[in-house]
């Protein structure tokens, strides 16, 4: 008998051991269930959360817009419309109310690094990494266009071609701050001074002193990787006159 | 004797079958490589032309193409502008020229075709570009007159080729494991055919090969004499009972924690592609974690941002979804131009917004307080340290046990940066010299008092 038996136990086995060779890449174990909960109405709560579906609701969803008319606390009205016109009188009389201290900027250098420079680049010139690896294309440099304050601002709040609105991932005031930043960008594209900035004593700082040539220190660090494919990436650009200007002048 | 031999060559024989097997699937596994190595070495690349018939440079206008005119065009396809295949045979070059160069300029003019295609594109302005000589915009339209690529289309069928060949992994695995199965049987059935010609021929030449076992009544069964062993019942009892209480806390630990807890979601969202390939910043979508108690699931505008323009992922991209994960990316994205109402055709929101219903993956009962922002903006945490590598993650899951022990095994050891906050100077130096002089934790500032979290 034993001898029917052992080849039967030896081939399960090795299909047992290879069945098993093929996953077990991740280190957690994914699961589709959740475990066991005990109380679980401390996890499920009686009151509506987050993003929760509730019938009581239009469309079934938690998550509502405001009532028509109601606004948060701290917004304000942007009462330049998304078209031509609304894009040409920004330009022209929105100016920015945020006063540019060294706090202000550094936000908006954060803030910029977040949002824009995944396809503005960390320098303004356009080529961001997704342009880089051409997922996203056509993205011009700050200097190529001509911008002020009130047109950045405008195109952040309501977006212009193939880029969105920002409106819902920024407060106003840091919209404003990444402005104060895209302008010091587009100063060092276009080789010129920078805007002074007054720093925390509210003394102000001409950007030639040190403090303001710290900003522009701690960008050149932070995107060191950065910097070396832009040199291959800018050969094709239009704008590389004024890139090397900028190199230059720093 | 005779009996033993042939229990020996049973082993052998699957020994020898068993390396015969082995040694196959090695070298189908080579072949595997060997072929799909030679497909990915055929090129795939369609270079546009060099030369063309309006004496453009095609490769110098697709860069100039791609830095200037591919925020609103495309190729062969309606984006915010028209597509751009052919435009040379819609319309006159020097046309062109002047359009280009300032299309205001030409609209103003009452230009009747310029007048149409403004309005027709919603009255939307198309910058101007005085800097694009006329050998420029000649080098662009050369480009944009290339006959769209053979390859992209090639592509698909060519991975198709590979999936069918067994190129992919799971494939082969799959047809080995059925191979192998299949020979066993065969060695098997062959195994009981010799086996049974063997003791036919034994029983032929008067070999005995059944031995009656003689002293088999005297012996007592196995399991009374386990019971009789009375130290052997005890170690075995209380083997058990150590092993069953492991499994028993175990489990009992694993009440209410959801670590490695992974829901399929209704779009096959890829942080591995988005966070992990393209690099975008974890707060880009989750912005809310700035600032607020939640991290916040992106409303689908934010996902809108760069999708208007990015209908279809890279080719490379798609084999690898549908070779590795047996995804298909490009009717995810469909998904979400379907759930925001997104018209490629018309590139607006035309359609009904249907909300998706993400299946909740992190979720603290209500006894415990989080704040996203406490911890990513004044503690700069990083997201990964408790989120884990999602930037690998191609199906996001649960990577910490969010259990209290876990928190305040944290607080414990993070010390808190302090450097920049003169009010509280003094007293944080004080605090420190009590300490013994070494850097303060989260929980010397009282992050392990109960009513932190707890109220």
């Amino acid at each position: 008998m034993n001898i029917y038996l052992k080849p039967f136990i030896y081939a399960a086995c090795t299909l047992l051991l290879i069945s098993c060779g093929d996953d077990g890449t991740k280190e957690v174990d994914a699961k589709s269930n959740r475990s066991f909960q005990y109380f679980p109405n401390m996890y499920e709560s009686v009151g509506y959360e987050a993003y929760q579906e509730g019938a009581i609701f239009p469309g079934n969803m938690e998550a509502q817009k405001p009532v028509d008319g109601t606004v948060s606390r701290g917004w304000m009205p942007y009462e330049y419309e998304d078209d031509n016109d609304g894009y040409a009188s920004a330009k022209a009389n929105l100016i920015n109310p945020v006063p540019l201290t060294e706090d202000h900027l550094s936000n908006g250098q954060a803030l910029y690094g977040i949002y824009c420079a995944i396809c503005h680049g960390a320098k303004g010139n356009g080529v961001g990494y997704l342009v880089e690896t051409e997922k996203i294309l056509g993205v011009p440099s700050y200097d190529a266009r001509e911008i002020t304050e009130g047109s950045i601002y405008h195109v952040m709040y309501h977006g212009i071609n193939y880029m969105g609105s920002y409106a819902s991932q920024t407060s106003i005031e840091e919209r404003w701050e990444i402005v104060h930043f895209v302008e010091a960008l587009r100063a060092d594209l276009m080789g010129v001074p920078r805007k002074p900035v007054m720093d925390k004593d509210g003394k102000i700082v001409m950007p030639e002193s040190g403090a303001a040539q710290q900003v522009t220190d701690s960008s050149e660090t932070t995107n060191v990787a950065a910097d070396s494919t832009m040199t291959t990436a800018a050969g094709n650009a239009p704008t590389d006159p004024q890139d090397q200007q900028t190199n230059d002048g720093q | 004797m005779i009996k033993k031999k042939l229990h020996l060559s049973t082993l052998q024989l699957f020994l020898a079958s068993l390396f015969l097997v082995f040694s196959m699937m090695g070298a189908q596994a080579q072949e595997d490589a060997t072929t799909s190595d030679a497909e990915s070495a055929t090129p795939v690349e369609a270079t546009p032309s060099e030369s063309d018939t309006s004496g453009g440079n095609a490769t110098q206008g697709e860069a100039l193409f791609k830095a200037n005119c591919a925020s609103c065009h495309k190729l062969y396809k309606k984006a915010v502008g028209p597509a751009l295949f052919e435009v040379t045979k819609r319309h006159d070059r020097e046309w062109l020229y002047e359009w280009i160069k300032n299309s205001a300029a030409l609209i103003a003019t009452g230009d009747a075709e310029a007048l149409a295609i403004y309005n027709e594109y919603n009255q939307s302005n198309m910058n101007a570009f005085p800097g694009l000589s006329n050998q420029d915009i000649d080098n662009i339209l050369a480009y944009t007159d290339t006959p769209k690529p053979v390859a992209t289309t090639a592509a698909p069928v060519d991975g198709e080729a590979a999936a069918g060949g067994g190129g992919t992994s799971s494939m082969t695995n799959n047809i080995v494991l059925g191979a192998l199965a299949l020979v066993l049987i065969v060695l098997i059935v062959v195994l009981f055919a010799v086996n049974t010609t063997l003791k036919r021929f034994a029983t032929a030449n008067g070999i005995q090969t059944e031995f009656e076992e003689e002293d088999r009544t005297e012996r007592t069964p196995i399991w009374k004499a386990f019971v009789q062993n009375q130290f052997l019942v005890l170690v075995t009892a209380i083997f058990l009972l150590l092993a069953s209480a492991y499994f028993v806390y175990g489990a009992l630990m694993s009440v209410g924690v959801d670590q490695g807890y992974a829901p399929v979601q209704p779009i096959h969202y890829s942080h591995r592609i988005h966070a992990g390939v393209s690099q975008i910043d974890c707060k880009y979508c989750h912005s809310s974690a700035r600032e607020s108690k939640h991290s916040g699931i992106p409303s689908l505008n934010v996902c809108m941002n760069c999708h208007k323009s990015i209908a279809e992922v890279a080719d490379g991209t798609y084999q690898e979804g549908i070779e590795e994960y047996g995804i298909d990316y490009n009717k995810e994205i469909q998904k979400l131009y379907s759930a925001t109402g997104w018209s490629e055709d018309e590139q607006a929101f035309v359609g009904e917004e249907q909300p998706v219903r993400w299946v909740r993956i992190h979720n603290l009962p209500d006894l415990a307080y989080f704040n996203h922002a406490q911890h990513v903006t004044a503690g700069n945490i990083a997201c990964q340290t408790c989120h884990g590598p999602v930037e690998e993650m191609e199906v996001m899951y649960q990577y910490s046990p969010l259990t209290m022990g876990w928190c305040i095994n944290c607080h414990r050891e993070t010390n808190v940066d302090l450097a920049g906050n003169g009010y509280y100077e003094e007293i944080h130096k004080e605090l420190s010299e009590k300490r013994g002089g070494r850097q303060l934790t989260v929980a010397d500032l009282g992050g392990i008092e109960c009513g932190k979290c707890h109220y």
